[in-house]
């Protein structure tokens, strides 16, 4: 597993590619979180917004360069041939796989955090000025505070997630363009359908099942009994996803002529 | 060695064989050659079909009692449904005639939302939109043609008609101190509605044309008061709407009816009252007559109806398919990139323009194809799927269901020839792919389904490819009616083919773009 391991970060470290695509996550995530803490505001009277979801929000986007980046590990391989190399000198391709998962899972983790530091950082900053105030009924964004701290570990743990959702999916479909299709419909598609149904049942259960909706329960701090979820079994149905995506993608790349 | 003149090859092709309708058919080879983009489309097709129908039949109403039968709801002139809830004192008039009354008060009440649960909290007050005034009707049949003049609580005078169509008069509003005068006269099949301020000085205020009305009409005064509406937003990205009840009194003298008029006591109806399960009215109105002044009370609204699902609804499919599209449309010129392909589709026509358009061309037909062919079958039968399972939609002309249907599928088209030109701009299928959502499909899952403010929601939908959505709104915004007329509600800031000119501005753009970069750079 080392040579592999070491292989697959030489590979994606030397692709121009993923320096952008990390920068990219950090970027789109604070800068996207940053825009929804200063639009929202918080009246004397109190408000129902979360403020921890609302500093996190820009997860949602940066989510898509994760996902990028993810896709490209496995189809930039597919698109230039390189795969047969790849398979030739490591005849174990599960194992293959599994590296690329790790190396991603590290960068992912790495970006990830300074990403969701960044937010949190952006969201102390800009949200007491809004109204966000002890006064108001909302403590100041702290990661001494239990909810937040796991809403925050939650963020860069749904991220890695999201990467490994991505790699099953391109394992599978071998195609960058195809893979990223897929990864967002079923991120954003599928978390807008449970609001196009009106049937109440139906959309709790969509809700559920959603990788996106369920996984983003896990930064929710306010108003838990409401959803259909807890955080980390909301958490857990996006691993039940990544999990399933990456056994799809690795019995498909073992079965499979590359 | 051989000398003497050679003679230089000519090929015995005949010229011209590089025109654009070969281009185009080398285009459509090469589309439909490839399986995976056949496939691809048809299941962009298919996927605006299932997710469709799925949601439909995922919608299920009940309106409860021991019948469960829900209410008709009554259907305009225009054939759009309405709401046609107010209180009518009036008689019949055969052949010309009109009314002429002087309104010196209106007031009314609302109800706010509760502070201690349980308690009514009603307050005085008048919604800006409530009616009070004269009108022509055909009969008391809800749905019928009307025509209106009137005074609102914050709209000024009014003339209003077949309840879509709506003139201002001059604002302000009346009290015993500064009382105003209306009339409302007919003259054929045309009612004009006038008012004054002194009742010896006439403004015209507007004509209306109420084709096929009877020779015999009701002539009269009528209230009506819309509910009060307030909007509050939910967590999970979502909006609550409230509707309460709200009633206005007006109070009319000095009236005075011209024509052949019917004698007696007047009529008064309250018509459209909703009614509680032992058949006493709910929230009734009223009319006390003394000394030839009548005050009246109405609750309700004349107005087109908003409420209810729409045929759009069924549309649920057609972000999902617009990736799928996106995806063949970006690989389309991708691929001869990564393939080499691309050198020998400009060898062999070297105006490298002509050969995007051609593509441009052929993307857009097939997705066209499929989109009508998604759109088309979803929309009815997924209409039909909703009002089985005792769903209300709100009734459109055929018209409307066709701009509707081929609207998408002109969507689809334009979008997947904006994504063609960005695969062109990038050479690369997964920049291309990504910008190509996050252009078109991010805004209108921001905007539609998000904690994004309305406001914001609505510039989204006017700024970005994304605004090319608004051709699949059915109802339109009435600016006479209160409404929560949001994004998250079906209601687009641009109107449909405003929207949809957004969109074909930016796939120009690109594809300019995506020719020009492509005439300059090395393959």
């Amino acid at each position: 597993m080392r040579r592999e391991l070491r292989a697959e970060w030489t590979k994606l470290r030397t692709v121009a590619d993923t320096g952008r695509l990390l920068l990219a996550v950090i970027a789109l995530t604070v800068a996207s979180s940053a825009a929804a803490a200063a639009t929202v505001s918080c009246p004397a009277a109190g408000c129902d917004h979360d403020p921890a979801k609302i500093s996190l929000i820009g997860v949602q986007v940066g989510q898509a360069a994760v996902a990028v980046l993810a896709v490209l590990a496995i189809t930039g391989e597919y698109g230039t041939g390189m795969i047969r190399t790849t398979l030739a000198a490591m005849p174990r391709r599960g194992t293959v796989l599994a590296a690329k998962a790790t190396v991603l899972t590290g960068l992912t983790l790495a970006a990830g955090a300074v990403a969701v530091l960044g937010s949190v950082l952006a969201g102390w900053l800009i949200l007491p000025g809004n109204g966000f105030t002890p006064a108001h009924g909302h403590p100041f964004l702290s990661l001494s505070d239990g909810p937040t701290l796991r809403a925050a570990v939650g963020s860069v743990l749904y991220l890695v997630l999201i990467a490994l959702l991505s790699l099953g999916v391109a394992a599978a479909v071998r195609d960058s363009a195809t893979a990223i299709g897929v990864v967002f419909v079923l991120l954003y598609v599928f978390s807008i359908l449970p609001f196009m149904i009106s049937d109440p049942d139906w959309q709790r259960l969509l809700w559920q099942i959603s990788p996106m909706n369920a996984g983003l329960a896990v930064q929710a701090t306010t108003n838990l009994s409401s959803l259909p979820l807890s955080p980390w079994a909301g958490l857990g149905v996006l691993a039940a996803w990544a999990a399933a995506a990456l056994l799809g993608g690795g019995s498909l790349l073992r079965v499979r002529d590359a | 060695m051989s000398s003497g003149t050679v003679t230089p090859y000519r090929s015995g092709l005949r010229t011209g064989r590089d025109g654009f309708a070969q281009l185009v058919r080398a285009e459509w080879t090469k589309f439909r050659t490839v399986r995976g983009w056949l496939i691809g489309m048809m299941v962009a097709a298919l996927v605006i079909v299932l997710l469709g129908l799925l949601s439909a039949s995922g919608s299920q109403t009940s309106c409860g009692g021991p019948s469960d039968v829900c209410p008709a709801v009554p259907v305009g002139p225009g054939g759009e449904a309405v709401e046609d809830k107010f209180y009518f004192v009036h008689r019949s008039l055969a052949g010309d005639g009109g009314i002429t009354v002087r309104m010196t008060s209106m007031t009314g009440q609302i109800r706010l939302p509760d502070i201690t649960p349980g308690t009514r909290r009603v307050v005085p007050g008048v919604e800006p939109w409530a009616k009070a005034g004269v009108m022509i009707k055909d009969g008391t049949r809800q749905g019928s043609a009307y025509a209106a003049t009137m005074i609102t609580g914050g709209h000024g005078v009014r003339m209003q008609h077949d309840f879509t169509e709506d003139v201002a008069g001059r604002p302000g509003g009346v009290s015993a101190a500064s009382p105003r005068w209306l009339r409302l006269t007919r003259s054929g099949e045309e009612l004009t509605g006038y008012e004054s301020a002194d009742g010896a000085h006439w403004t015209k205020v507007g004509t209306a044309r109420l084709a096929g009305l009877p020779a015999t009409v009701q002539v009269g005064l009528f209230v009506a008061s819309p509910g009060d509406l307030t909007v509050k937003q939910t967590d999970l990205g979502g909006s609550t709407v409230q509707n309460r009840f709200a009633e206005a009194t007006a109070a009319f003298d000095q009236v005075s009816l011209e024509g052949k008029v019917s004698g007696g006591a007047w009529s008064r109806d309250d018509i459209g009252v909703t009614r509680e399960p032992d058949g006493s009215p709910h929230h009734p109105g009223g009319v006390v007559e003394s000394g030839g002044t009548f005050t009246v009370t109405g609750v309700g609204d004349i107005a087109p109806l908003a409420d209810g699902q729409t045929i759009e609804s069924t549309l649920t499919g057609v972000l999902t398919g617009l990736i799928v599209v996106i995806v063949v449309a970006v690989m389309f010129i991708t691929s001869e990139h990564r393939r080499g392909l691309i050198r020998t589709s400009l060898l062999a026509s070297p105006r490298r323009g002509r050969v995007l358009a051609a593509k441009a061309v052929v993307i857009a037909a097939v997705t066209f194809v499929a989109g009508l062919a998604g759109a088309g079958v979803v929309v009815p039968l997924g209409t039909w799927i909703l009002r089985a399972g005792g769903n209300y939609v709100l009734p459109v002309s055929l018209l409307t269901e066709s701009r509707v249907v081929v609207g998408v599928a002109a969507l689809l088209a334009v979008a997947a020839v904006f994504a063609l030109a960005l695969g062109a701009l990038f050479r690369r299928s997964a920049a291309a792919v990504t910008a190509a959502i996050a252009a078109i499909v991010l805004p209108h899952i921001l905007a539609t389904a998000s904690v994004l403010p309305a406001g914001a929601a609505q510039w989204l939908l006017r700024l970005t490819p994304a605004a090319g959505f608004a051709i699949q709104q059915s109802i339109p915004e009435y600016p006479q009616v209160i409404g929560h007329y949001v994004p998250q509600a079906g209601y687009y800031p641009l109107a449909p083919w405003a929207g949809f000119a957004v969109l074909c501005g930016y796939a120009v753009l690109a594809l300019g773009l995506a020719v020009f970069m492509l005439r300059r750079r090395d393959v």
